[in-house]
């Protein structure tokens, strides 16, 4: 028989050895895990290593290579989250800004437009009317040269403000399709980025933060006791300002003028606030926060501003000693101090009914800063460690046994030829386990069936070359030449049916997500190393076989 | 010679075709029935589909289905599902149950308060009670996760569709597939009819049934595209029983090593990934049912072109162009 070019077995070698040493790791999961979390921790500290740390560190010897598959939540447990983001309110906030500005606008021309009025309007749309309609071209015109044009690649040349007309006085302003899909992926990058630091804030390892779909956000955080504690630390918007008070009220319903609203307390019911709209200072112009106890020993968080913050609120308490003001947290007021004295140094300190749980949390919201827009939570799940335990377990006990009796079922039916395909499953099995760890990828339980149902594929390609085999041995051909044209006749069909296994794989990648996305992993990397090991290091093994004991007849 | 396992004989010369208003027929009207069980009694869908809330509890108390309803009854909920779970890999005294509720408001989740106190209230029921797992969907995922599925499903048919065809010819591919649907359909109906629970994981299942029953079918088809050239005047009957018969071990050999993994994992995997490894298991065992009683006749109803015109089955501009197992 032909045997294989020399390069071929080395490579063939080569890929299956490093198979075998690069799933190692995954045996000692315990140890490595340990070892790599110092090895992050240590270069997170500037190098310095703690006693620990070089304890942990010497639990895996620094040569071997030390990538892990990571353990998805169903298998170590959690919380998973999906999260809608409001895009849309953004629309709202953007357009509600353009009022004063469109007012100042309109002023200037006030003897040709007349006095005009903001209407009630949708969310998103902002309606003036002109008490002189015979203005509108001119008023038009000032409202246009608001606008400004999109950058984005694809909004090239739009500008940001559709303005249009409704009857001969009203002027209606929104956003410009361009301009929105802009603020889309704007608000997207931005709530992804703030619910990142928020989640590294609480210092869980490899939280999963991705953006899925045009307005979502899904966040998977391994060892997180439930998806409840999830929600509290990236549901809150977290927008702080700082407003003027005009007066308190127990009455939610009292009229309140324009540029003022009727905000709650957050901690006693009934009691209301009447407070300027215009912030003196927002949450955006922190550089800090921490939690702290105030003078009488209660939880409180101390803060930071930025110059131009400090600034604003020196310059403010300066004017207004003796008068008070709000803190204002999502919209509700957490405290209404009065200012005692010019507070000049840019700090100061928040006190409210905190615990001390709850003034820790404030500070990571407050320093990881506000998400742009309001989110819905649409899937919600919370795997517990013992329940992701038992599924590891069930799952290798499965893999154990299915491992067993395949290749009992293997030597049973093709006795030498049998073992020879049960080394190559072995190698398989390595090979998807290592490929796994190179990238990254992570392990499901249904990934784990993925697996076990490769060790039932991956011998199939060794029943159709086998079997071919025995075809050619019984037309009386030299073992050599049966062997070269048993594999040589299988490969179309071994090609087809894994082929047609490995579109299915894709597309479950594609469609799938979570757990099911991790079976087409595994599946997909399964196909391809089992194709290997069918064709190449069966075939390496029985050459090696035949070429050494160079055998009369052969039975497969 | 050395002893073999055999699942067939060396030689055999069975004529599949025999019978085959009653293997074809039966497939037909099984598939008929599955329908009929489908669409009446309805799938058992998981809150994937659905939309919900399910709470696994895990107590060292058996488990009394009655008791659990009871406690929940005066909270605002709407549907209220008790299921106990059981599995060969539970403890003695593990006692698993799995309770799914909905809003008393239909077409809403379920509120983090009322959650809250369902998992109060089966904790003060039984002390020993722990919640080991939650999940909620919203009624809008859910929604869009029927429909990927069906696209996924229809999506993978159409693509193996495609390759068989460019592999070998149309009524090998259309017969091919339709073996296929017959494997899914009749898997589904089986589903609906045992109200397994259908969740996202058993659309995965049926997927994979899509990628690997084909396994099977492609071997008979690549045998028999071998015969036809072979046996350029025998009656396309009987080189397909031909075909089938030399290829009856393989096609054994292949399920049944499959079948003994997924077998293993049935019975050892948990209950978690229960009826994701059932469904396997059906599809798996259909399958091969399917490529030899099922595909094969659908090619010989539709008749294929034995002409000598270079196309079809002998596709020259590609490199297994000459190569058949």
């Amino acid at each position: 028989m032909i045997t294989m070019p020399l390069w071929k077995r080395l490579l063939i070698l080569a890929i299956s050895l490093w198979g075998i040493v690069a799933a190692v790791p995954n045996a000692f999961y315990g140890r490595v895990e340990h070892h790599n979390d110092a090895v992050k921790a240590i270069e997170a500290a500037g190098g310095t290593a703690t006693e620990e740390q070089n304890a942990a560190l010497a639990q895996w010897p620094s040569y071997l290579p030390s990538s892990l598959m990571s353990l998805g939540l169903d298998l170590r447990g959690g919380a998973h989250l999906l999260a809608e983001v409001e895009t849309a309110s953004v629309y709202a906030q953007r357009i509600d800004a353009m009022w004063p500005e469109v007012r100042d606008a309109l002023k200037g021309v006030r003897d040709q437009v007349g006095n005009v009025r903001r209407q009630p309007a949708d969310a998103g749309v902002l309606k003036v009317t002109l008490s002189k309609p015979e203005g509108m071209s001119v008023a038009l015109e000032k409202v246009k040269a608001l606008a400004q044009p999109v950058v984005t690649l694809t909004g090239v040349g739009s500008s940001d403000l559709e303005v249009t007309t409704e009857g001969t006085d009203t002027i209606v302003v929104q956003l410009s399709p361009a301009e929105k899909n802009a603020t889309d992926s704007r608000t997207m990058q931005q709530s992804l980025e703030i619910i990142r630091r928020r989640v590294d804030e609480v210092g869980t390892r490899e939280p999963t933060i991705q953006r899925e779909g045009t307005d979502r956000i899904l966040i998977q955080v391994p060892g997180l006791g439930s998806a409840q504690e999830l929600k509290d630390i990236i549901g809150t918007t977290a927008k702080l300002t700082f407003n003027e008070v005009v007066g308190q009220t127990a009455n939610a319903e009292t009229p309140a003028s324009p540029n003022q609203a009727v905000l709650p307390d957050a901690e006693r019911e009934g009691v209301f606030y009447v407070v300027s709209t215009e912030a003196v200072v927002t949450g955006e112009e922190l550089t800090n926060a921490q939690p702290s106890f105030d003078q009488n020993g209660q939880p409180s968080v101390s803060f930071q501003f930025n110059p131009s913050g400090a600034r604003k609120f020196g310059d403010y308490t300066a004017a207004n000693i003796g008068k008070p003001f709000a803190i204002v947290l999502d919209d509700k007021v957490i405290s209404a101090p009065v200012i005692q004295s010019h507070i000049g140094g840019g700090s100061g300190v928040i006190t409210g009914h905190f615990t001390v749980e709850g003034s820790t949390h404030l500070a990571v919201l407050l320093r990881a800063g506000a998400l742009p827009a309001k989110m819905t939570f649409l899937e919600e799940r919370t795997i517990g460690p013992e329940l992701g335990q038992d599924s590891v377990d069930a799952g290798r006990l499965a893999a154990v046994v299915g491992l067993i009796a395949v290749s009992v079922f293997m030597i049973a039916s093709y006795g030498l030829f049998g073992i020879f395909a049960i080394v190559a499953l072995g190698i398989n099995m390595a090979l998807i386990i290592a490929v796994l760890s190179a990238i990254g990828a992570t392990l499901t339980l249904p990934g784990i069936g993925g697996i076990v149902l490769t060790i039932g594929m991956a011998v199939d390609a060794n029943v159709l070359v086998y079997e071919r085999i025995r075809e050619e041995l019984r037309h009386a051909k030299t073992p050599g030449r049966a062997v070269e044209i048993g594999y040589e006749r299988a490969l179309s069909a071994i090609i087809d049916a894994n082929l047609t296994t490995l579109i299915t794989a894709i597309i479950l990648f594609y469609m799938g997500s979570g757990p099911v996305k991790g079976f087409a992993v595994t599946l997909g990397i399964g196909v391809i190393t089992s194709v290997f090991s069918a064709i190449y290091i069966t075939r390496f093994i029985i050459e090696v076989w035949l070429n050494r004991t160079r055998p009369k007849t052969i039975v497969v | 010679m050395a002893w073999r396992l055999r699942l067939a004989p060396e030689k055999t010369s069975i004529d599949f075709f025999k019978h085959q208003w009653l293997t074809f027929g039966g497939s037909v009207v099984l598939m008929l029935a599955a329908i009929a069980v489908w669409v009446v009694v309805g799938l058992n869908f998981g809150i994937d589909f659905k939309g919900g809330t399910t709470v696994r509890t895990e107590s060292t108390t058996p488990v009394d289905v009655g008791e659990y309803r009871k406690a929940l009854e005066g909270l605002p909920l709407g549907d209220i599902v008790i299921s106990e779970v059981f599995d060969t890999n539970f403890r003695p005294d593990q006692h698993v149950a799995m309770v799914r509720v909905s809003s008393a408001q239909k077409g809403e989740a379920v509120t983090p308060e009322t959650l809250q106190q369902v998992k109060d209230t089966l904790v003060k029921m039984d002390p020993a009670l722990k919640i080991v797992s939650e999940e909620t969907v919203g009624p809008k995922v859910s929604g869009e996760l029927i429909w990927n599925s069906v696209l996924a499903l229809g999506l993978t048919s159409l693509a193996i569709m495609a390759y068989i065809t460019l592999r070998f010819e149309w009524q090998m591919a259309f017969g091919g597939v339709m073996a296929l649907l017959h494997d899914v359909i009749i898997t589904i109906g089986i589903f609906a009819l045992f109200q397994i629970r259908f969740d996202l994981t058993i659309v995965a299942a049926l997927l994979t049934i899509l990628g690997y029953s084909i396994n099977d079918t492609v071997v008979v088809f690549d045998r028999l595209r071998e015969n036809l050239i072979k046996y350029k005047t025998m009656p396309l009957r009987e080189v397909m029983n031909l075909s089938v018969n030399e290829t009856l071990s393989r096609t054994l050999m292949t399920s049944i090593t499959t079948l003994i993994a997924v077998g293993s994992l049935l019975v050892f995997g948990g209950d978690v990934i229960r009826g994701f490894s059932f469904a396997i298991f059906m599809g798996v065992l259909l399958g091969t049912y399917s490529s030899v009683y099922v595909a094969k006749n659908l090619v010989l109803f539709i008749g294929l072109d034995r002409s000598d015109k270079p196309k079809g089955g002998k596709l020259s501009d590609h490199e297994f162009a000459n190569i058949d197992a």
